[in-house]
């Protein structure tokens, strides 16, 4: 039935256009097509991403600053970078960073995609509205934050006193632990719905039935979680967690509002440390190694997620 | 038992939804009730008697008119919004098309070229700010909406590839091919046949695009100097501070302001938004 009328098409068509131009045949050819449609993605890749990565390579290896020429002068710069106490503070800071902010990301996502994943009134608009934290750009809301830490004016100093809880204010971001926490507190805060809203989107795909089954089976609230939920989440999961790892590893924008490094260069992170060094004072080889000990981890991370990819395609 | 199960359900689940809700909501009270307090209120130290810090006694929009008066904040805001818009789309028709390739089309090194695309997705912009500055100032970009309209793709064109290779493979093959035996070419097939079809997948690349956008700050800060050029959060950030003062009232107005057309594009769109979220870390 199909080939017949696809035949009959067929036969009719030269008919209906004998002029063809050369482009329309040309594009007909699968390969040639393929060219052409991603001719415009992969140049804009390529100018604004491969390029600007051999030339942050090149940067590194040289003594380049603004307005002058630089002469090759080995891996110095990653040495001297290696050797700075700044920078190594920064580094443990986004390991540190990193991990906490993932941790808790994580596990209060999770628990907030299992309170959503419920049915209560005005669901979709509380749904929605957790997902303001991700969608309010980050410098914006960061500085709500900032304001709502400051030394004199914090609100959550004024309620922890007139509860009782505290007799002097708290140091949150004179203080440079404190002010870690702090960022930390502010990057879950943004992240989770993230996490939250993707996790539920998992949730929903599994099937209600394996937890009666469970339940049956006399298996309680916790053991459902870890036994059922949990072992069908962990793809989505893992994915979640390597997307988040790769932006809090490489965060900028938060720490530079919230706490522009200090005090006391305590609370740099690679970036904003990167930021300093190549963009405030100008060493743009100096800064372009910084940012490229980034470059190991998040390869790791990329490296990982791509072998999951792989297997997951195999099964 | 009945009493129990609701006091169970109170501890287990009311109070902890309560309790994420004023967490995520906060913030965004916080910044409406101190961009409508006047200033004699705003600096009154925690420690007064009279302070009442979760509400205003006098609401003012003296911040707005000094945000509006003082700074060039409605330039910054079309100038936001035109870059949103401007690398949405191109973003938008690099990744329909690259998609289509990636999805439909046969032929060597796909499979590579689609790895490819995925790794530069999880490049991240603090990676490559510096030589990337130094390219844009070359290419005489430096300081204009150019700048960021030609790089935010770096970013967006990948997920949106991804995205939307992903939705184009859940359309059915059949489609085209009927469109192709009536004498349709594959382009156009592919531009009347299955981009119609995938104006979900489409809609929810471009909102979640748009909003990637709006959010990006390190390029916008680095790549532009000039106050008429600057973007919402880079101005917010580079005008309102002045030296070590903080001008609180008009910092949380702007900041108010500012994220009202995000905000705004969000909630007409939620479903396609949430759709381009889950689906751009599934691909």
């Amino acid at each position: 039935m199909v080939a017949g009328a696809g035949g009959a098409a067929g036969a009719a068509l030269p008919a209906d256009r004998i002029v063809v131009s050369r482009w329309t045949r040309l594009l007909e050819n699968q390969r040639v097509l393929a060219v052409a449609l991603l001719a415009p993605g992969v140049i804009i890749l390529v100018v604004f991403i491969a390029y600007p990565f051999v030339m942050a390579i090149w940067f590194a290896l040289t003594n380049i600053s603004v307005g002058q020429v630089g002469e090759f002068v080995g891996i110095a710069n990653f040495t001297k970078a290696w050797e700075d106490t700044i920078f190594q503070t920064a580094f443990k800071n986004t390991v540190f960073y990193t991990f906490w902010a993932t941790v808790f990301k994580l596990s209060l996502g999770m628990w907030l995609a299992l309170l959503l994943n419920r049915h209560f009134r005005f669901k979709r608009l509380v749904r929605a509205s957790m997902l303001l934290p991700f969608i309010i750009p980050t410098v914006l809301s960061a500085f709500a934050w900032r304001w709502m830490f400051d030394p004199t004016f914090s609100v959550i100093n004024w309620s922890l006193y007139h509860a009782g809880w505290i007799t002097d204010r708290l140091p949150f971001l004179s203080n440079g632990d404190w002010a870690m926490w702090c960022a930390i507190l502010v990057n879950t805060w943004r992240g989770m719905p993230f996490f939250a809203i993707t996790l539920l989107a998992g949730l929903q795909t599994i099937n209600p039935d394996l937890h009666e089954a469970a339940a049956l089976d006399g298996a309680n609230a916790w053991h459902r979680f870890w036994h059922v939920t949990w072992p069908l989440l962990l793809p989505v999961t893992l994915v979640v967690v390597v997307f988040s790892v790769i932006q809090t590893f490489s965060d900028f924008q938060l720490i530079y509002v919230l706490t522009g490094g200090g005090p006391a260069n305590s609370t740099h992170l690679v970036a904003t440390y990167a930021y300093q060094i190549g963009v405030a004072s100008g060493l743009l080889g100096e800064g372009a190694a910084i940012s490229l000990f980034m470059f190991p981890v998040l390869f790791g991370v990329v490296w990982v997620q791509l072998r999951y990819l792989k297997r997951m395609e195999g099964a | 038992m009945v009493i129990e199960r609701r006091w169970k359900k109170w501890f287990y689940f009311y109070i902890p939804l309560a309790v994420f809700i004023v967490f995520t909501l906060f913030p965004f009270y916080w910044m409406g009730v101190t961009a409508f307090r006047p200033d004699p209120e705003l600096y009154r130290s925690w420690r007064a008697a009279n302070a009442t810090p979760f509400w205003t006694l006098d609401p003012t929009i003296e911040h707005f008119q000094g945000l509006l008066a003082s700074t060039e904040f409605l330039q910054w805001l079309w100038n936001t919004m035109l870059i949103a818009t401007v690398s949405t789309l191109i973003s938008l028709i690099c990744g329909m098309f690259a998609g289509y390739a990636l999805a439909r089309l046969r032929f060597r090194g796909s499979e590579f070229l689609g790895t490819a695309i995925f790794i530069t997705y999880l490049v991240p912009q603090t990676l490559l700010f510096i030589p990337l500055a130094d390219i844009i100032r070359n290419m005489h970009l430096g300081n204009t909406p150019w700048a960021l309209m030609l790089t935010y793709p770096t970013f967006l064109i990948p997920f949106c590839t991804w995205l939307l290779m992903g939705y184009f493979k859940t359309i059915p093959r059949e489609l085209e091919e009927c469109a192709r035996i009536d004498g349709a070419t594959r382009f156009g097939a592919m531009v009347r046949i299955i981009f119609p079809v995938a104006v979900p997948g489409i809609l929810s690349a471009g909102i979640f695009a748009f909003t990637l956008s709006w959010n990006e700050f390190i390029y916008a800060l680095v790549f532009l100097s000039s106050v008429d050029q600057k973007t919402v959060p880079v101005g917010v950030v580079s005008e309102l501070i002045r030296g070590d003062t903080f001008f609180w009232g008009q910092l949380m107005a702007g900041a108010l302001l500012g994220s009202v057309p995000v905000a705004l594009a969000y909630s007409f769109f939620v479903e396609y938004y949430v759709a381009g979220l889950t689906g751009s870390v599934k691909g």
